[in-house]
């Protein structure tokens, strides 16, 4: 296990040293960095002042040092509309972020277990193509639109739940979290159904059935334990994806989180926040990954084995 | 050679096809019409296509013609065909809107598309062919690209480059190479050890010309699925970019820009905002519904299965034991 651990960690920091490289090679590819932190009404001398404090003089290998530096230590400058320092800023937004996409991808997973091993119990049957057709639909709605017409009939016609901010009861949290679940909930169910139908008509589902065990125990116990791993693949990889929905979603609803202050620093050129931001999601990224990689290994036993040359 | 299967034609049926030999398979037409739902799709991919293709020149000037009388018209019959579906606020024929927008996105997902699956199954194949340091280098690089959010790397890309419709083809379709890579691997992997492969190499045939003649037929119908329904994906990202402000920029028309401009009318006049997100719906679903038809239309093991009438279908799931 120790082996296995180390191996998916060697391999899994090889992706986030590429991000890494890779914002700083872009801040340097696009021209002068200097461009990229002030802006642009910065006069000559303050540009070559900025230049001089922060080493944009120096070789690049000696930038890339500093760089390195600055990323290990969580040090990546002030912000340019607050002056507050950058890994602060996207420290404090961190929780708000992960909260709501840890209570989306529980409910996520139940859901499409639920709903995906119903379809999978009767394939074809008027269940399973209603909830196949539900499932493509919601993997295909556009989110911000799902959210800003959930807004308008939930929000401005029937005044049920509030259209944004983060003040309030458990009814602030019904739009945010409905509009990230509708893509990860629709791919889950999909995968959930392919591979119960794959499980239920296995051998060792008929030698249960034949044993007498009661159909509860064969759904649940023998099926779905082996229908796990794709879902398990694809619940990591929609995580993933969720921080392109949580970038939506925290911009519309005012939700106080890292996407929306992606999108802010953006608009507002920040590059600093941004800079912090992306490489805070890249660990956090990295961390997820190798956590999905355990979770696998623990259900399969054939993961665990040390691969052969 | 003319013996070489091809899923296309399906002129020599692989294992497992239930068509008796010799018999011709129906053609792809027919199968599409016994099958409503994808028959649908269908039409509206093809009519989507159609209008962006020629949408442009019966429109005019119409989808960034000012009119500051006609602003915030509700959809209706009253003013022509273009107030059909209402106006704007600047009192832009929001049909008109459409059809433009349609162009622009499909100018951005179609060629991205295209770039990643040539890439990426081009890259996937090789790496599968060969094998050793050369499948892990790309399966690293896969990886890599794969790791991290699409719209995370476009971010920080469209912050430093300006946003442009070339910046975002390249950066779309970089983001969704891995897609391919790993299919395309998947399907070589498992082709390089086939006899055909082995009779090819035996004559002296180079690597490319064998990924060419003898892998690509056999691991097309997959690719072309995967693209299908990566299509959606890629239109999706181009209009949440969009709406977010970092995609297309105004004065161009795209539909998730419209989506974000019509966002402060929302309460006074929904149909800005609700009626490009119904078009990038129809389209997505569309798109995913006829990936469902081509990945059963082109394998020849489960193309039995679209003869028949849709209530038989798949009544008896098929064990994967059976063939192999």
């Amino acid at each position: 296990m120790t082996v296995f651990l180390r191996n998916r960690i060697a391999s899994s920091a090889i992706p986030l040293l590429f991000v890494v490289l890779g914002v700083f090679c872009l801040a340097r590819l696009a021209g002068d960095p200097v461009d990229l932190y002030l802006p642009l009404s910065a006069t000559e001398e303050q540009r070559a002042e900025f230049s001089a404090a922060h080493g944009f003089d120096q070789s690049i290998p000696a930038q890339l040092w500093d760089y390195l530096g600055q990323v290990v230590r969580l040090d990546f400058g002030e912000s340019l509309r607050t002056g507050q320092s950058a890994g602060e800023m996207v420290l404090t937004a961190f929780p708000a972020t992960l909260q709501l996409a840890a209570v989306t991808m529980v409910i996520a997973v139940l859901a499409a277990i639920l709903v995906g091993s119903v379809a999978a119990y009767r394939p074809n049957s008027a269940v399973d193509r209603f909830s196949s057709l539900l499932a493509m639909t919601a993997a295909s709605i556009p989110d911000f639109w799902f959210a800003i017409v959930g807004v308008l009939i939930f929000g401005v016609s029937l005044e049920w739940l509030p259209t944004s901010g983060v003040i309030g009861g458990p009814e602030i949290w019904v739009l945010p979290i409905a509009t990230l679940l509708i893509r990860p909930f629709g791919v889950l169910v999909q995968v959930v159904r392919g591979s119960m139908v794959a499980a239920l008509s296995a051998p060792y589902v008929k030698v249960a059935r034949s044993k007498g065990a009661s159909e509860r125990r064969v759904v649940f116990g023998h099926a779905l334990r082996n229908a796990t791993t794709p879902v398990l693949t694809v619940a990591g990889d929609l995580t993933i994806g969720l921080v392109n929905g949580a970038v939506v979603v925290e911009t519309i609803f005012g939700w106080p989180g890292i996407g929306k202050l992606m999108i802010d620093s953006i608009l507002q050129r920040d590059f600093a926040v941004l800079q912090a931001a992306v490489l805070l999601t890249a660990v956090t990224i990295f961390a997820l990954n190798i956590v999905v990689d355990v979770a696998h290994a623990l259900i399969d036993a054939r993961v665990r084995q040390p691969v052969q040359a | 050679m003319t013996t070489t299967a091809d899923p296309a034609t399906g002129s020599a049926p692989p294992e497992g096809a239930a068509a008796p030999p010799g018999a011709r398979p129906p053609r792809w037409w027919r199968l599409l019409g016994r099958d409503w739902a994808a028959a649908v799709a269908a039409t509206v991919l093809g009519a989507v296509l159609l209008v962006a293709l020629l949408g442009p020149l019966l429109i005019g000037d119409r989808a960034v013609r000012q009119n500051l009388d006609a602003s915030l018209r509700p959809p209706s019959l009253d003013h022509g065909f273009f107030g059909l579906l209402g106006t704007d606020v600047l009192g832009r024929s929001v049909l008109a809107r459409l059809v433009e927008g349609a162009g622009t996105t499909l100018s951005v997902a179609v060629p991205a598309v295209l770039c990643s699956l040539v890439v990426g199954s081009a890259l996937g194949m090789w790496a599968g062919f060969h094998g050793g340091i050369r499948e892990s280098l790309a399966m690293r690089l896969a990886d890599a690209i794969l790791s991290f959010p699409s719209l995370l790397i476009a971010v920080v890309v469209l912050y430093v480059f300006a946003p442009s419709v070339g910046n975002l083809v390249a950066i779309l379709a970089v983001a969704r190479i891995p897609v391919y890579l790993r299919t395309a691997r998947a399907e070589s992997t498992e082709l390089r050890s086939r006899l055909f492969v082995d009779a090819a190499r035996t004559f002296g045939t180079a690597s490319w010309p064998i990924i060419y003649r003898h892998i690509l037929p056999i691991a097309l119908p997959t690719l072309l699925t995967v693209a299908t329904l990566d299509f959606c994906f890629v239109m999706l990202t181009e209009s949440s970019l969009s709406f977010l402000g970092i995609g297309i920029q105004p004065p161009e028309v795209s539909w998730g820009l419209m989506v974000a401009q019509g966002r402060q009318y929302l309460q006074t006049a929904w149909w800005i905002a609700v009626l490009p997100g119904v078009a990038i719906m129809l389209v997505t679903v569309s798109a995913t519904v006829l990936a469902a038809w081509v990945r059963l239309a082109t394998d020849p093991a489960q193309r039995w299965r679209l003869t028949l009438p849709r209530k038989r279908r798949g009544t008896r799931p098929v064990t994967p034991e059976v063939t192999a």
